[in-house]
């Protein structure tokens, strides 16, 4: 059913677009001029971030972190397989999927770390690099509290998760 | 962001420079590759979804869906154009369709239309990040399509667990922003008041000092 919500609605915009007399390919030619210009804006973030993480992941950090943390971590409820993915998490989309997938193989499809790392995956953003790239096209500098709440945040979220995951 | 990105960034090549120090650039350098990997991706879904944005704004479906949202959204963020409004109302919007594509231009334009305090993040903008960071996912499409491909039994058994968990943590994230934004809104009506208590010969002083210059 959700499959068909997108393009209904694409196509109710076309049709409404035809009514008021707008020119549809003008407005898909103002996009690309648009998103180009975007990428422009946001590229310097996304590769920072990228480095950052591609570092931390290849030195076998955030592996080493992960043990650290999996001790403290325990106590909230979380399980230690899925604690690599809890550093992941806020900054990279695709090591999130990545991991969840091997995470999947390891445990299983449906063992209590998989369904655990599935509800992060599926209900987390990626603070660090939103952050970043909302705030890449103004002057501003100074995030102030925007990411410690943002971090803590997702924690309450991932704790709640692995809480409804042991009841469901 | 420096100070985090510092830690993590000298930490990991000192790691890698201990255990094999010719991939220690390697690494740097493939990490940008997946960047530029990640931009082309985002380029495609940002041409698509702003050109669906501008008709849009054309057809001012935008501005409908503004008013609609208009009463939650001026709660959420106070004094600001109606221009910001407009944005933050599709931004949010798509966030609660998992439009992810059309919230993340929307929410930059937001950023930009908001009244700035010059290199300080405003209390608005940081409250629309935290929700943003935080959104509420109203259907994880992906993930459900992963568990099935992995053969799950109940491949959509997630969807409630994550559902309370997003939505508790995007409301835990409002409180404190509103928490966090009146204890600076006090912090600032004290400077002012401050200011004003021997703002006043200031003032005068001031106006003096024009007049002699005419």
């Amino acid at each position: 059913m959700s499959v068909y919500i997108l393009p209904v609605l694409a196509i109710l915009l076309i049709i409404v677009c035809a009514f008021k007399r707008v020119k549809v390919y003008d407005c898909f030619l103002d996009g690309g001029k648009d998103a180009l210009a975007l990428i422009k804006t946001i590229f310097p973030y996304i590769a920072t971030i990228f480095i950052g993480v591609e570092l931390f992941s290849a030195s076998g950090l955030s592996a080493k972190l992960a043990d650290l943390l999996s001790v403290p971590l325990s106590y909230l409820g979380i399980p230690k397989e899925i604690c690599e993915l809890i550093l992941l998490v806020p900054l990279s989309g695709n090591g999130t999927i990545a991991l969840l997938e091997k995470i999947i193989t390891e445990c299983g499809v449906d063992s209590y770390p998989a369904r655990c790392a599935a509800c992060i995956a599926g209900g987390s953003e990626t603070v660090f690099y939103i952050s970043a790239v909302y705030f890449s096209a103004s002057k501003i500098k100074k995030l102030r509290y925007a990411i410690p709440v943002s971090l803590f945040c997702t924690l309450l979220g991932t704790v709640v998760a692995c809480l409804l995951c042991r009841l469901f | 962001m420096n100070a985090v990105f510092t830690l993590i960034a000298l930490a990991s090549l000192i790691a890698l420079t201990i255990v094999s120090p010719e991939t220690a650039f390697l690494t740097m350098i493939s990490g940008v590759r997946n960047a530029i990997l990640l931009m082309l991706k985002l380029a495609a879904i940002y041409t698509v979804w702003l050109g669906v944005l501008k008709m849009m704004e054309k057809t001012k479906i935008d501005k409908a869906l503004s008013r609609l949202l208009r009463p939650i959204v001026k709660r959420l963020f106070k004094n600001e154009s109606d221009e910001a409004y407009d944005y933050v109302s599709v931004n949010l919007a798509s966030n609660m369709l998992g439009m992810g594509g059309a919230a993340t231009p929307a929410g930059i334009k937001a950023i930009g239309a908001m009244n700035a305090d010059g290199e300080r993040a405003t209390d608005n903008m940081i409250l629309l990040v935290v929700i943003n960071a935080t959104s509420i996912q109203l259907i994880p499409a992906t993930v459900i399509s992963i568990r099935a491909a992995a053969g799950s039994a109940n491949s959509a058994n997630i969807f409630l667990p994550t559902l309370i968990a997003t939505f508790v943590s995007t409301a835990t994230g409002v409180v404190l922003c509103k928490i966090l934004s009146l204890k600076s809104e006090k912090t600032t009506q004290h400077a002012v008041k401050h200011r004003s208590s021997n703002g006043l010969t200031g003032v005068f002083a001031n106006t003096q000092g024009k007049k002699a210059k005419r």
